[in-house]
């Protein structure tokens, strides 16, 4: 059966062959000649392989997140002594104005940039470090390294955060008998304390992945352009500082970005370090914050207003860190 | 990534190179041999030391957890240990394995097809807005989970979702960060030309996207298997607003329940200890026997 034929056929039957070939042509000769004009029947096809991902997106993504918007222009107010049923009063911006003059709000935030100042430098510098030293010609046993190195991220955060709880706590740690039987003192009660004993969970957490990240970017580092350092008289610790690590700023950056965004959240570890370290307040990160305001004090306007004005703030952060980036990049 | 952060980055591969080449450029001294070694070695006892401290505590007794040294094996007890933890509360800890099974086994595996659906269609379609659409799509990476947690649990309590296994399971497996990943990966693997040459030999959509498509990119959906399933994994914050009949739970919750009860009785610390142990061995043995998949297809990723 020749195409012809099918073509006198036409409407009638199925959809006939000749017609996807043809258009398949057209979209081929098209992406010669750009822009082209998407056909209505890819549109259509393009339609049900993002349908399941979209409905999804909308339903537990974006709704969400409008109705977030919704509860955090309103107030629950009981009606009369309290007794009667709860009312949803319109306040507008009292919610976001409220947050915004919350002592407990803003020092969560202090908190959260401590922590980062801490962590965020230490674990890319470290990352950088560990992935530069196992680029380098000295290194053996590179296999079992990087699997040593990236067991801890399989590791869930939680069950992470409990080893490191029973590796804080005096009556079973080897740790905290080392630092005893060398004359030390241990004490978690301090701010400074909670600061490092959280920063040291997620630099265990996440120092390793970030060094098999690195290590992959370096594999792709042109051997020519080493070999034109040595030849010019570079040694290995130059070439991997001056050239190597320049050369992988574009995978710096975007852990970078990963790491702030993923750091902002903080919300197990503190949680379940609270009752070792007994500086953490149960408001201490923003995402404590909110949890607290909505699931204890069930002041859900107020938890949405907290929550939205969080949401803006990482926004803000990873533009920041995206535009300071592209410039090492340059 | 190199689209938000650095459009000056060429995409210089289409696979990554080969891990652990050697590259003998410069003669090494034995004294810098010994520094790099050393340091690396340092570093992997600060990654491995602590779970080897929790295999060694989950031998131990009650007793002996407190007081033995942490690194000297007391009275072998890991058997009654297990047996313990498994018939706690009529093996309820068993029950949370199995959550955690369905929870991140079957909800990566259903988010990882979403997403490579959508990614294919971002990548070897075209449509009015699609760059504007994925943009829209590559907010919602950035948006922290605090956002459309709360919102979602009132959601599902007025359609009778909460604590259930649905308000769970439905919200973990719209993630935008895989389609942007799956869209990635549909660059790197598959040629477009590929999927034209199939489109005028007459094959369907679907059929090239399950029989030319998706075994080109089989490194890439394994990576993507393996990180939603850790995301999954991790999220902690949903289960703990969704969930308070403790059949339901996902062994992280479970752990963090008992956790919460050791100061009023010691006795559930070595509960802790065990099932923390065993809830990280499979999850472990997952992720070696697919390593020679996410290790090329996780540094590919990252990189784009």
């Amino acid at each position: 059966m020749g195409p012809a034929t099918q073509r006198v056929a036409g409407p009638a039957g199925p959809p006939p062959e000749p017609k996807g070939a043809i258009m398949a042509l057209t979209q081929a000769s098209g992406t010669r000649t750009e822009p082209r004009r998407p056909s209505r029947k890819g549109t259509l096809t393009a339609l049900l392989f993002l349908a399941p991902f979209f409905v999804l997106f909308f339903a537990f993504t974006v709704f969400p997140v409008l109705y977030s918007c919704y509860l955090s222009l309103f107030k629950d107010k009981a009606a009369g002594l309290g007794l009667g049923a709860v009312q949803k009063v319109f306040v507008g911006g009292e919610n976001y104005l409220r947050a915004l003059t919350d002592p407990a709000y803003t020092s969560s935030f202090g908190n959260i940039a401590v922590y980062c100042l801490i962590y965020i430098p230490v674990m890319i510098v470290l990352s950088l470090s560990i992935a530069l030293l196992l680029d380098s010609a000295a290194a053996k046993a590179r296999g079992f390294f990087r699997l040593a190195f990236y067991l801890p991220n399989i590791v869930p955060g939680l069950i992470a955060a409990v080893i490191w709880l029973y590796l804080y706590t005096p009556e079973i740690s080897p740790i905290v008998d080392a630092v005893k039987a060398s004359g030390g003192t241990w004490d978690l009660s301090s701010t400074l304390a909670a600061y490092f004993s959280i920063s040291n969970i997620t630099v265990w957490m996440h120092t390793g992945y970030n060094v098999i990240l690195f290590y992959a970017a370096l594999q792709a580092v042109p051997k020519e352009v080493l070999e034109a350092a040595t030849v010019d008289g570079a040694g290995p610790f130059r070439t991997a500082v001056a050239i190597k690590a320049r050369m992988i700023a574009g995978a710096v950056s975007v852990a970078t970005l990963f790491t702030v965004v993923g750091a902002m959240q903080l919300f197990a570890e503190p949680l379940l370090l609270k009752t070792k370290a007994t500086a953490i307040t149960s408001t201490w990160t923003p995402n404590m914050f909110i949890y607290d305001a909505a699931f204890d004090k069930h002041d859900f306007g107020y938890a949405a207003a907290s929550a939205l004005t969080f949401a803006v703030l990482i926004g803000v952060m990873s533009w920041a860190v995206t535009k300071l980036g592209s410039k090492a990049d340059q | 990534m190199t689209t938000l952060t650095s459009p000056t980055q060429p995409a210089q591969r289409t696979a990554p190179a080969p891990a652990g080449r050697r590259r003998p450029l410069q003669r090494v001294t034995w004294s810098s041999r010994l520094v790099v070694n050393l340091v690396l070695v340092l570093f992997s006892l600060y990654t491995l030391l602590p779970l080897s401290w929790l295999v060694i505590a989950a031998t131990k007794d009650s007793q002996n957890l407190f007081g033995s040294p942490g690194f000297t094996f007391g009275q072998l007890n890991l058997l009654e240990n297990l047996t313990e933890l498994f018939t706690w509360e009529h093996g309820t800890y068993l029950h949370w394995l199995g959550n955690t099974a369905l929870y991140a086994g079957l909800g990566s595996v259903t988010s990882v097809a979403v997403s490579f659906l959508a990614g294919h269609a971002f990548d070897k379609f075209d449509f009015p807005g699609k760059e504007r659409w994925f943009s829209f799509v590559l907010l919602g990476v950035l948006l922290p989970g605090a956002v459309t947690t709360m919102p979602l649990y009132l959601m599902a309590s007025s359609i009778g979702l909460v604590n259930t296994f649905w308000g769970v399971f439905l919200p973990g497996l719209a993630s935008p960060f895989g389609v942007y990943l799956a869209r990635m990966f549909c660059k790197s693997y598959v040629p477009k030309e590929l999927v034209e040459a199939a489109r005028i030999d007459g094959a369907g959509e679907l059929r090239i996207f399950f029989a030319v498509a998706a075994p080109l990119m089989k490194p890439g959906i394994v990576t993507l298997l393996l990180m939603t399933f850790s995301a999954i994994w991790n999220n902690f914050f949903l289960p703990l607003v969704m969930l308070s009949d403790s059949s339901l739970f996902p062994v992280a919750l479970g752990i963090y329940s008992w956790n919460s009860r050791v100061s009023a009785d010691p006795e559930f610390a070595h509960l802790v200890v065990t099932g923390s142990l065993v809830a990280i061995i499979p999850v472990i043995g997952l992720f070696l026997g697919l390593q020679r998949f996410w290790k090329g297809g996780l540094g590919a990723g990252a990189l784009k």
